[in-house]
């Protein structure tokens, strides 16, 4: 590729214990690429998406941004207001249990709009107006718009959770099993819409599950840990039609012969 | 007053030499950075939390043989809150009391701001029960810091937009949320939002002193205080239909009260001091 890597990630290293964390990740991303992480429970896929999220600080490695002003921005070497302001303008991040990205006490409208409130957004009119058409677009149904999300279904709060990521049109988004815990049809549905989403809006992601359908749906390359090593890494499709790793042929059976 | 009028065996106004300059740094500190809530280390007032032992500390700090003290709770002066505290301070400090606002240098209050404007050499001190803004949507203390550090106050608004989404306006009438100098977003204690706009500007020195939760912030004199709300909801005072049914104003906060046993009822001022003036003038004239 010709562009310049939106992500830079350097021997990113985060051990809790040996094998336990991330160690020696590197990689680029790309504008407009969706990256898969698989790889085993605790295998360290959401230490690597921490760090990737400046939510983590790792113990070495780097890991460099390019912001929407072409600036490369180490993550690491920013202040904590300017990674808060990335997280909530440039970037998404969805999280494998609703409950940790959303605000349970307030409305779906609230949650949806509130991005745009820490951003400078003051007008009621226009904030409403944006959130129904978020939900429409995520497949709410907005007569929900003043309830909240704690009267959703478990597959409603992950679409919320994802138009409440969206709204400030980021460029990158981090994905920690988005379709975890839901139902087999309601998962269906949800990959759908991220799929469709992700190809209109021109999004970079990385997602991170275990499940290596959902790799094969959304992703276009993907890294395979093991123990909190990669273990391989290539597109997609030649990983999972020709995996080299024994480990990945382990997993990639696993799904064939169930 | 001399000194000799102070009740026996105590200091004056209750508190240690040591543990007034401890409150007057934390003050310092305050007006050095308008809005932000400062730490410090309360100590137990003869009363309990709720009852203004918040202000009382401050009070304490600043008070002076030559002040006049005013006290008001709920804009009264003459309620059992208000007349305890003035004669906790007229007895541990010998001062001068009044009721009168424009002849105090240093008014406590609860839930009001006098309906006079106030002056550059008063200082204004208010009792606090919930100090910080941001608790209503976080309940981490760490969290809430680092919210205030990161000026991420995207929250704020999103209380306003509830409002506006069951209501159809912001429903928010009391403790409503101010920013302070532009920067920090500050709880103004339970004063009315009827009360917010004499804060911004104000030529008196604001305090606010929080005794359960042991903070203190600060309002300089002539300080932009902005209420917050949206573009196409912007903030709004209270307003009344009727007038006061004492004195006729029409400018002032109204408290509704029943009149008789029938269950007839009438809104008379809030500030007692501030009706009662204007009744003074008006039998001045008649
Ligand atoms: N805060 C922590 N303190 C100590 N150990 C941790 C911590 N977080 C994760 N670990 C350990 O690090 C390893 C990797 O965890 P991680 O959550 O990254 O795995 P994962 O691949 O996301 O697993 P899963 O698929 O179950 O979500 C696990 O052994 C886990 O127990
Ligand atoms: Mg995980
Ligand atoms: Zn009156």
């Amino acid at each position: 590729m010709t562009a310049k890597p939106l992500l830079q990630v350097r021997d990113v290293t985060k051990l809790y214990a040996a094998g336990k964390g991330c160690a020696n990740v590197s990689f680029d991303l790309y504008p407009g690429e969706v990256l898969g992480i698989v790889g085993e429970s605790g295998s360290g896929k959401s230490t690597l998406l921490s760090c990737l999220s400046a939510r983590l600080a790792p113990d070495q490695g780097s890991i460099h941004y390019v912001n929407a002003e072409g600036e490369q921005l180490d993550l690491y070497g920013l202040s904590e207001s300017r990674q808060r302001l990335l997280q909530r303008t440039e970037w998404g991040i969805v999280h494998q249990h609703a409950r940790d990205g959303l605000r349970m006490g307030v409305s779906g409208g609230a949650n949806i709009g509130e991005r745009l409130m820490a951003t400078g957004e003051r007008h009621y009119g226009d904030l409403r107006a944006t959130a129904e058409r978020w939900m429409a677009d995520v497949e709410l149904d907005i007569d929900r718009i003043d309830d909240k999300p704690t009267t959703y279904s478990g597959g409603m709060q992950q679409r919320l959770q994802i138009a409440r990521n969206l709204v400030t049109h980021p460029r990158l988004v981090f994905m920690d099993e988005p379709a975890g815990g839901l139902d087999v049809s309601v998962q269906a549905r949800l990959l759908d819409l991220l799929r469709r989403l992700v190809t209109e809006l021109g999004l970079a992601v990385v997602i991170v599950t275990h499940d290596l359908a959902v790799a094969r749906l959304l992703a276009q390359r993907l890294i395979v840990m093991r123990r909190g090593q990669v273990v391989e890494t290539g597109l997609t499709d030649q990983v999972l039609d020709d995996p080299q790793h024994a480990y990945t042929q382990l997993l990639v059976s696993s799904v064939l012969t169930p | 007053m001399s000194a000799d009028n102070i009740r026996a065996g105590y200091n004056f106004a209750y508190l240690d030499e040591q543990t007034k300059r401890m409150i007057r740094r934390a003050l310092l500190k305050a007006v050095a950075i308008p809005g932000y809530q400062v730490p410090f280390g309360g100590r137990e007032m003869p009363m309990p939390y709720g009852w203004g032992t918040g202000g009382m500390q401050v009070t304490a700090a600043i008070i002076g043989a030559d002040d006049c003290l005013k006290v008001i709770d709920q804009g009264a002066d003459d309620t059992t809150n208000a007349v305890s505290i003035r004669a906790f301070f007229r007895d541990l400090t010998g001062v001068a009391t009044t009721e009168r606002t424009e002849e105090a240098s240093l008014i406590q209050t609860r839930h009001r701001i006098p309906e006079k404007a106030l002056k550059e050499d008063q200082i204004l001190v208010y009792q606090v029960p919930i100090p910080e803004p941001l608790r209503f949507i976080e309940p981490s203390e760490v969290e809430t810091r680092k919210m205030h550090e990161l000026e991420d106050y995207g929250v704020m608004h999103i209380k306003l937009y509830e409002d506006i989404a069951q209501f159809g306006h912001i429903a928010t009438s009391y403790a409503y949320p101010v920013r302070v100098n532009g920067r920090y977003v500050m709880d103004p204690s339970p004063i009315p939002k009827f009360d917010n706009p004499k804060m911004h500007q104000s030529p008196a020195l604001q305090l606010f002193g929080a005794g359960r939760e042991k903070r203190i912030y600060a309002i300089p004199p002539y300080t932009d205080v902005r209420s917050l709300d949206f573009e196409d909801h912007p903030f709004e005072v209270q307003r009344w239909e009727a007038s006061c049914a004492i004195c006729g104003s029409r400018d002032s906060f109204l408290d509704e009260v029943i009149m008789d046993d029938k269950g007839g009822h009438e809104f008379i001022c809030s500030d007692t001091d501030y009706c009662r003036t204007r009744m003074a003038e008006q039998g001045e004239i008649a």
